[in-house]
C-alpha cells in the first residue's frame, strides 16, 4: 500500500513540476480537444443547408415588421445620417462594430447584403425576426444565440440609422 | 327497475339540497369553495381588477399585491435597506435613509393612503409613515419607487400618518409618544401637562409631489394614535384620536385606561393653514432631514432643514376642540359624505358615532363641557349621533363600501361587523382568522369607494399555512362584500406586518406604469451611454470605473492597476432600451449589496478591495442565454505597486 502512495506522490510532484514549467505558455496549449479545428479560431457554426439562402434571396427579403417598403433616393440625406450615427453609436455599438464582428454581425456592407426593409424590421422588431425571418434565424445561430435587443427606437430613428448605413457603404 | 331509478333519483337530489343547506354557513368545501374560487382565480397572463399597497410594518417597506388573486407584485423598499436591488446600500439612495439621527437603515412603516382629487384617488403618488424615526415617505405611481422622505422633527411615535386631505393639499403626522416639546433634559416624573403631542401638517406641492412641513399645531401631551380628514362636507377638519389623556408616563397598560373618556381632536386645518399664512405661529427649534430622489439625475440628496412654525392651539380661535370618545379609542373614521365621524373605542363594544352638523352647531352654541389646557370640550351628548351597538368587542377601525354601509373590524373578536350608516343596525358578521387590525376596501377611506372587496389584515396567523416554524408571515383574509352578506373567499399571506394597506382599481394606475428609463433622458453625473465613453479614472486612491451593461457583457470587462486601499465606484449604466431587462452587478468581498440596475439608469456601489489578487465581478440577473458568461475581473496590486491603470472589452487595452 505505500509504495504506491509513494508513487502517486512522485506522479503528483511531477504534475505540479510540468505545471510550474509551463508557466510562460498560453492556456489554451494545456487542452486539447477538437484538434483538427485547432488552428482557426472559433469556428463559426456551420449553417444548416436547409436554411441557406443565397445572396438574391437575401436581397430580396423584406423581414417581418412594421416596414413594408423605404423608399430612397439615390443621393444620402447628410443631416438624416448625421442623426443616424449618432442613435447607432449609443444604442447600437455595444454590440455591433462597422468593420468586424463583435457580438452581433459587421455592419460595414449591410446595405449591400440585405434590403433596407429588412434592415429597418431588424431594428425595430427583433424578437420576432429572430424566431421567424430565416436569415434573423440564421445570425442568432452564428451570435452565438445572443438575442438581437430590442433598443426601442423609433421608426424616424430606424430609417437615419439606414440612412448612416448607406453612406458608410457608399464611403467604404 | 325504473321506480327504482326514479327513487334514487329523487334521493339522490334530496341529499344534495339537503347537503347545500348545510354548507351555507361554510364556505371552505363543496360546491361553494369552487365558486369561490371561480372568484378569486386569474388566469394566466391575465391582470387583477385591483392594486392593493400592503404596508410592511416592521419590514420598513411597502408590498404591492393584485386583488382578488392575492399574488405579490413588489416589495418597494422606502424605509429599510433593500439588498435586492440595492436601496440604501447604492451611493445614488443612501441619502434617502438620512435623519437628523443619522444613516437609518430600518424603519416601521404603517399606514400607506393614495393621493386624491376632490376626495376621489388619483393614482398619482402614495404617501406611508415611518413610526419609530418619524418620517413620511412619498413613491410615485409610476415607477413604483421612493421618491421622497420627509423627517418630522420634535415628535415621536409618527402613527397617526400619513393620511392625506381631499385634495391631497395636506399630509398629516401625529405624536403617539408624547414627548418635551422642544427635547430636554427633565425628570420623567415630571410629564403631566410637560410633555406635548405636536400634530404636524405637511403641504404637497401639486406639480411635483414634493412635500413641505408647514406648520406644527402643539398640542396637550395625549397620545395622538390615528387620524382622518374630513370629507365633502367636513372637507377643512381633520379628526385625531388620543389616548393616555391620563399622561401616564409608566404602566400605561393599566394607567392609561383609567379615564372613562378620551378625546378626538377636531382641526380646523383650513384655519390654521391661513393663519399661518398670515404669519401666525412662530418658528421654533427643529431639525429634520429632507431626502429627495431626482428621478432625471437618478441620485437622492438630504438637506437638512432647521426650524418650524409652530402653532399654539388655543391662540386660532374656533379651530381646535375635543370631542370625548369612550374607551380609548383607536381608529378615527369619517363616511364618504363626510357627515359621520366614527369613533372606535378599542377597549368597548360599541362605535361612537358623531355627526358633523351637531359638531358644528355645538361650537357655534359654544356647548362645552369643560377644557384640557385650555382646548375646549364639546358635550359628549350634543356631538353623539348614534351608537352601534355591535355585541362585537375591541373595535379598531372602520371603512365603508359606498353603498350606505359601514365596516368594523374587532380584534378582540375577531370579526368584520357590517353596519347600516343612519339606522347604526348591524347587518352582518364574519369572523377572522385571526384578531384582524385594519381593514381596507379599494377607495374605503374616500368620497368614492370600490365595493366590491374587503381584506381583513389579521395580526395573528397560527395555522392558517403550512407551519414554517416559530416566525410567521400576517395573514390576510378576502371578503367579497358585494352581496348583502360578506363571504370570505381567500386567504393570502401579507410581508412583515402590514397595518394597513390602500387599495385602487388596477386602470387608474396601470397604463402609467413607466417600462424603462429613456438614456437619453439619464442626467446621471456618471452615466456613459455608450461603449465608446466607458473609463477608468483615479484621483488619489478614489477610482471611478464609468461602465455599461447590455446582453450580456460589460464594458470594461477586464480592469488593471486597481490597489489595495483604493475606493472603487462602479458606476453601471445599462444601455437596454426595452422593458424588463435588468442587468445585475456583484463584486466579490464588496461590504455592500449587489444593485439592479434598470434599462436606461445608472447606479453605484463602492468597493474597497483589501487583498491582492485577480477578483471577479458578475452579473446577478439572468438577462440572455449567455448570462453566465457576464462576467469580468480586477487585478488588484500592492499599495505601492506600479501596475498601470488600464482596461479593456475583448481585444485592446486602454489606458
Amino acid at each position: 500500500m505505500k509504495p504506491l502512495i509513494k508513487i502517486s506522490s512522485i506522479f503528483l510532484l511531477g504534475l505540479l513540476i510540468a505545471c510550474g514549467g509551463n508557466g510562460e505558455k498560453k492556456e489554451k496549449d494545456q487542452i486539447k480537444v477538437g484538434q483538427q479545428s485547432k488552428t482557426e479560431k472559433k469556428s463559426e457554426p456551420a449553417t444548416q443547408s436547409t436554411s441557406e439562402t443565397s445572396a438574391e434571396d437575401d436581397m430580396a427579403n423584406l423581414g417581418i415588421g412594421p416596414i413594408k417598403s423605404v423608399d430612397i433616393s439615390e443621393g444620402i440625406n447628410k443631416e438624416m445620417a448625421a442623426r443616424g450615427k449618432k442613435v447607432y453609436n449609443n444604442l447600437c455599438t455595444a454590440c455591433h462594430k462597422m468593420d468586424n464582428k463583435f457580438v452581433g454581425p459587421a455592419q460595414g456592407g449591410v446595405t449591400e447584403r440585405r434590403s433596407p426593409e429588412w434592415i429597418m424590421n431588424m431594428i425595430l422588431n427583433p424578437e420576432e425576426m429572430i424566431k421567424k425571418d430565416p436569415i434573423g434565424k440564421r445570425l442568432l445561430v452564428e451570435s452565438n444565440m445572443a438575442v438581437m435587443a430590442n433598443q426601442n427606437v423609433s421608426e424616424e430613428d430606424a430609417r437615419a440609422i439606414l440612412e448612416y448605413f448607406r453612406e458608410y457603404d457608399k464611403t467604404h | 327497475m325504473k321506480t327504482i331509478q326514479k327513487l334514487l333519483l329523487g334521493l339522490g337530489a334530496g341529499l344534495l339540497l339537503v347537503g347545500c343547506g348545510n354548507n351555507s354557513n361554510d364556505n371552505s368545501s363543496g360546491a361553494m369553495a369552487s365558486s369561490n374560487a371561480e372568484q378569486v382565480y386569474v388566469a394566466p397572463g391575465e391582470h387583477d381588477e385591483f392594486y392593493a399597497f400592503m404596508s410592511g410594518g416592521y419590514s420598513g417597506n411597502l408590498t404591492v399585491y393584485g386583488l382578488p388573486s392575492g399574488r405579490m407584485f413588489k416589495e418597494i423598499p422606502v424605509f429599510s435597506q433593500f439588498p435586492t436591488n440595492g436601496y440604501g446600500y447604492s451611493e445614488e439612495t443612501k441619502a434617502m435613509l438620512n435623519t437628523s439621527f443619522g444613516f437609518i437603515p430600518w424603519g416601521d412603516s404603517h399606514h400607506p393612503d393614495i393621493s386624491q382629487t376632490n376626495g376621489e384617488l388619483d393614482g398619482r403618488w402614495i404617501f406611508i409613515n415611518e413610526n419609530n424615526t418619524p418620517r413620511i415617505a412619498r413613491i410615485s405611481l409610476t415607477t413604483f419607487e421612493t421618491d421622497e422622505i420627509i423627517e418630522i422633527p420634535n415628535s415621536a411615535g409618527n402613527h397617526a400618518s400619513s393620511f392625506v386631505t381631499e385634495n391631497t393639499e395636506y399630509i398629516v403626522a401625529g405624536t403617539r409618544f408624547a414627548v418635551p416639546n422642544p427635547q430636554k433634559d427633565m425628570p420623567i416624573d415630571d410629564m403631566k401637562g410637560k410633555f406635548k403631542g405636536p400634530l404636524s401638517f405637511i403641504s404637497i406641492d401639486q406639480e411635483t409631489g414634493r412635500m413641505n412641513l408647514d406648520f406644527q399645531l402643539n398640542m396637550p401631551g395625549f397620545n395622538y394614535d390615528l387620524a382622518h380628514p374630513g370629507r365633502d362636507k367636513s372637507h377643512g377638519w381633520f379628526f385625531f384620536t388620543s389616548y393616555n389623556t391620563e399622561e401616564a408616563h409608566s404602566m400605561l397598560e393599566v394607567n392609561a385606561s383609567q379615564n372613562d373618556k378620551d378625546f378626538i381632536a377636531a382641526v380646523n386645518w383650513q384655519k390654521i393653514a391661513e393663519y399661518v399664512e398670515n404669519g401666525g405661529g412662530k418658528k421654533v427649534a427643529g431639525t429634520y432631514a429632507h431626502n429627495v430622489f431626482d428621478e432625471s439625475t437618478m441620485t437622492a440628496t438630504t438637506e437638512m432643514k432647521e426650524g418650524v412654525i409652530s402653532v399654539d392651539p388655543r391662540e386660532v380661535e374656533g379651530a381646535v376642540f375635543y370631542m370625548p370618545v369612550p374607551k380609548s379609542p383607536h381608529g378615527v373614521d369619517v363616511d364618504p359624505s363626510g357627515q359621520y365621524i366614527i369613533g372606535n373605542g378599542k377597549l368597548s363594544t360599541q362605535l361612537s358615532v358623531y355627526s358633523f352638523e351637531k359638531m358644528m352647531k355645538a361650537i357655534e352654541d359654544k356647548d362645552y363641557d369643560g377644557d384640557a389646557y385650555g382646548i375646549p370640550i364639546l358635550s359628549f351628548e350634543s356631538v353623539l349621533e348614534g351608537v352601534v351597538d355591535s355585541g362585537g368587542l375591541g373595535p379598531l377601525h372602520t371603512e365603508f363600501d359606498g353603498k350606505g354601509n359601514g365596516y368594523t373590524t374587532f380584534f378582540i373578536s375577531s370579526e368584520v361587523v357590517k353596519w347600516k350608516i343612519g339606522t347604526w343596525e348591524v347587518l352582518d358578521r364574519k369572523p377572522t382568522y385571526y384578531s384582524v387590525g385594519h381593514l381596507m376596501i379599494p377607495g374605503g377611506n374616500s368620497r368614492k369607494p370600490y365595493g366590491k372587496y374587503m381584506v381583513s389584515l389579521n395580526k395573528i396567523t397560527k395555522d392558517r399555512y403550512l407551519p414554517v416554524g416559530p416566525e410567521l408571515e400576517h395573514s390576510a383574509q378576502l371578503y367579497d362584500i358585494s352581496g348583502d352578506k360578506m363571504k370570505l373567499i381567500y386567504d393570502f399571506p401579507t410581508h412583515g406586518e402590514p397595518h394597513y394597506a390602500a387599495g385602487i382599481p388596477a386602470d387608474k394606475i396601470k397604463s402609467q406604469s413607466k417600462k424603462y428609463y429613456e438614456l437619453e433622458e439619464n442626467n446621471h453625473e456618471y452615466a456613459v451611454k455608450n461603449e465608446a465613453n466607458t473609463r477608468v479614472e483615479r484621483n488619489g486612491n478614489e477610482v471611478h470605473v464609468y461602465a455599461t451593461t447590455v446582453r450580456s457583457h460589460f464594458a470594461p470587462d477586464n480592469i488593471e492597476g486597481i490597489k489595495v486601499g483604493d475606493k472603487v465606484y462602479f458606476h453601471i449604466t445599462n444601455l437596454e432600451q426595452d422593458f424588463d431587462v435588468p442587468h445585475g452587478f456583484a463584486m466579490i468581498g464588496a461590504n455592500t449589496s449587489e444593485i439592479l440596475i434598470m434599462p436606461g439608469q445608472t447606479k453605484t456601489i463602492v468597493w474597497e478591495p483589501k487583498r491582492e489578487g485577480v477578483w471577479p465581478f458578475y452579473c446577478t440577473d439572468f438577462c440572455s442565454a449567455l448570462h453566465q458568461e457576464m462576467q469580468g475581473y480586477v487585478r488588484v496590486s500592492a499599495k505601492n505597486s506600479n501596475t498601470k491603470l488600464r482596461w479593456k472589452l475583448d481585444e485592446d487595452w486602454n489606458e
